[in-house]
């Protein structure tokens, strides 16, 4: 278990800060832009001091304030992959990613294997390469695999994205799915885009202007609602996990969540290897319809009961219902006002849900191996 | 081709640039450091003082180097009794004046490279496991080499041509102190040295502009290796 307690003043702004992060996994830090989110990152890695500030990775105590520890960076064994890669350009691709490794002590454990390494991250064919000779998602690649050589405890993700576009960015993100099922460390994921949140945390921790809004599982954060605030209305939805189970007849993913099963419209190429994985499903707000009855003659392939939690106003003239589909499951539906008054929308009453198989996308997180 | 008295002033010259250039790298490098990433009091009075030989008339900064490192001067007097150096005319003085005149030069290329590098580099290498001479070495050093070299050149190009302070500090000693500028100006000075003096101008002339086209060389295939 990583444990983070920051407090940084600079000027008016102060983060204050206090988090945890299970050992296995990715813990994504979601915020808007300039919210502390990557101050966060160099107090943990300690390439910034804090005022106040306590870091606890497993039993080693790594900065103590109130006792005056704080352990040097170089000394933390913490990978950090920053936003620019940050490759010395002077070093080819092997003498890079050999940096952190030719550093470390003699007697150093190093469960992590360079040639592991290599070929998880299809690093292979660029080692002779110079930096500059990279294109973004390789640099990203190269620098990940400079972090992990150095045989960290911990892995901090930078927005390692956010400077390559969509194109990039999709090649890249496989990498680190693969790393997050494959390491047996704790990885903090930076980040500002909740599609990445989604498709590689289970645990958040929501940031706003140094301060921590909520933190745990994804889906129970992603019905806070700060989070509409970050994200827009328009992707305000609620993330459900759930198991697979199979494909129905029509080749469909068919996904258990609570008691309900939802059909999504995911490529058969998941399996066999997806079946009876964890899944985690995002449903937006604006893609669920509310009806009194169970319809029929519809198109939509998804109708499940479901229970009124509560209708706050959204914005304009819009509601957003809260839906209790079972066993804590819950889906959030945004709805005109009027619609909601129509249908006499309150706590308690019992209403179906309906969702199309393909607003719906699954990200699938394999157990580790072991 | 070259006679008796040019070679030696031509070999004086080059002797006198080169060992000015290796007496200022280290403490250029160690200024240019303390300059752009330590925050000290008296820092803007340091860093005037370091570019004075910029503005200073060149016999006055020959002067001060005499009152200093004179036999008679608390240092070179010092260095006379312990070591049995002497500095004043001599051709390390020679090169020491030059050294004096050209470092503001030689801070001046390393500072702006040193603020160009981008030091997030060396926050990598710190989470790699790197110390600080370690990273100076393995990073910031290899970084800023092309700004070390360019000051480097510069203030081996500008020693080749020192005048003032040499001939104030060190004399104008034929085979000692005598660099090229000084025979040229001697030569002036001699009924019938025309023709000299015109050798010894493009004997000058042909150095500065080999001297630019290694620079330019060398500048080249440094970035070549640091992959730009």
């Amino acid at each position: 278990m990583l444990r983070v307690q920051l407090v940084k003043r600079r000027g008016d702004f102060t983060l204050d800060v206090d988090f945890c992060a299970p050992m296995p996994g990715i813990t994504a830090l979601f915020g808007r832009s300039g919210c502390g989110k990557s101050t966060v990152i160099s107090l943990i890695a300690g390439l910034l001091a804090p005022d106040e500030a306590r870091v606890q990775i497993g039993d080693d105590l790594l900065v103590d304030t109130t006792r005056h520890l704080e352990v040097d960076a170089r000394h933390r064994r913490i990978g950090v992959v920053f936003q620019d890669a940050r490759l010395f350009p002077h070093f080819s691709v092997l003498d890079n990613l050999r940096y952190g490794a030719r550093r470390l002590p003699r007697d150093a454990p190093t469960p992590i294997r360079f040639d592991d390494v290599i070929g998880m991250l299809g690093l292979g064919a660029l080692t002779a390469r110079r930096p500059h000779q990279l294109s973004g998602g390789e640099k990203q690649r190269v620098a990940l695999g400079r972090a992990l050589l150095a045989q960290p405890r911990l892995l901090l993700l930078d927005e390692p994205l956010a400077s390559l576009d969509q194109a990039r960015r999709e090649e890249v993100l496989p990498y680190f799915e693969k790393l997050r099922d494959a390491l047996a460390i704790p990885i903090v994921y930076v980040s500002h885009q909740f599609d990445e949140v989604l498709r590689l945390a289970t645990r958040v921790v929501l940031l706003s202007n140094g301060r921590l809004l909520a933190e745990g599982e994804l889906a129970t954060v992603s019905r806070h609602p700060a989070l509409r605030e970050i994200v827009g209305p328009d992707a305000v939805g609620a993330v459900m996990q759930g198991v697979v189970e199979g494909t129905d007849d029509a080749g469909l993913t068919r996904v258990r969540v609570g008691d309900a099963e939802f059909v999504v419209d995911e490529p058969a190429s998941l399996f066999p290897k997806a079946m009876g994985q964890r899944i985690q499903i995002q449903v937006l707000a604006r893609d669920v319809i509310v009806a009194a009855a169970r319809p029929s003659g519809l198109s939509v392939r998804n109708v499940v009961s479901a229970r009124v939690v509560s209708v706050k106003p959204d914005a304009g003239r819009a509601v957003l219902v809260e839906l209790d589909i079972g066993r804590t499951a819950t889906l959030l539906a945004r709805i005109t006002a009027r619609a909601s008054e129509e249908l006499g929308l309150r706590p308690d009453k019992q209403v179906w849900a309906l969702i199309k198989a393909v607003s719906l996308r699954g990200h699938v997180f394999t157990a580790p191996a072991r | 081709m070259l006679s008796p008295a040019e070679s030696e002033a031509l070999l004086l010259s080059l002797s006198v640039a080169a060992r000015s250039v290796a007496f200022n790298l280290p403490f250029a490098i160690l200024v240019a450091w303390l300059l752009t990433r330590t925050r000290f009091a008296g820092r803007t009075v340091f860093d005037a003082f370091v570019h004075l030989p910029l503005v200073l008339p060149p016999v006055v900064v020959g002067y001060l180097l005499l009152v200093v490192f004179g036999v008679r001067g608390p240092v070179g007097g010092w260095l006379d009794q312990t070591f049995g150096i002497q500095l004043a005319f001599t051709s390390t003085g020679a090169a020491l004046a030059t050294a004096v005149m050209s470092f503001p030069l030689v801070v001046r290329s390393i500072r702006i490279s040193l603020e160009a590098l981008d030091r997030g580099l060396e926050d990598a290498a710190r989470t790699l496991g790197a110390g600080p001479i370690d990273r100076f070495l393995s990073i910031t050093l290899p970084l800023i080499a092309p700004g070390i070299l360019a000051g480097a050149v510069t203030a081996f190009a500008a020693g080749l041509g020192e005048f003032g302070a040499v001939i104030t500090f060190a004399s104008n000693i034929p085979g000692e102190t005598r660099t090229l500028p000084l025979a040229l100006y001697t030569a002036l000075q001699t009924p019938d040295g025309d023709a000299l003096a015109a050798r010894l101008a493009l004997i000058s002339l042909s150095l500065g502009f080999a001297g630019l086209l290694v620079a330019e060389f060398l500048a080249r295939r440094l970035h070549r290796t640091l992959g730009r």
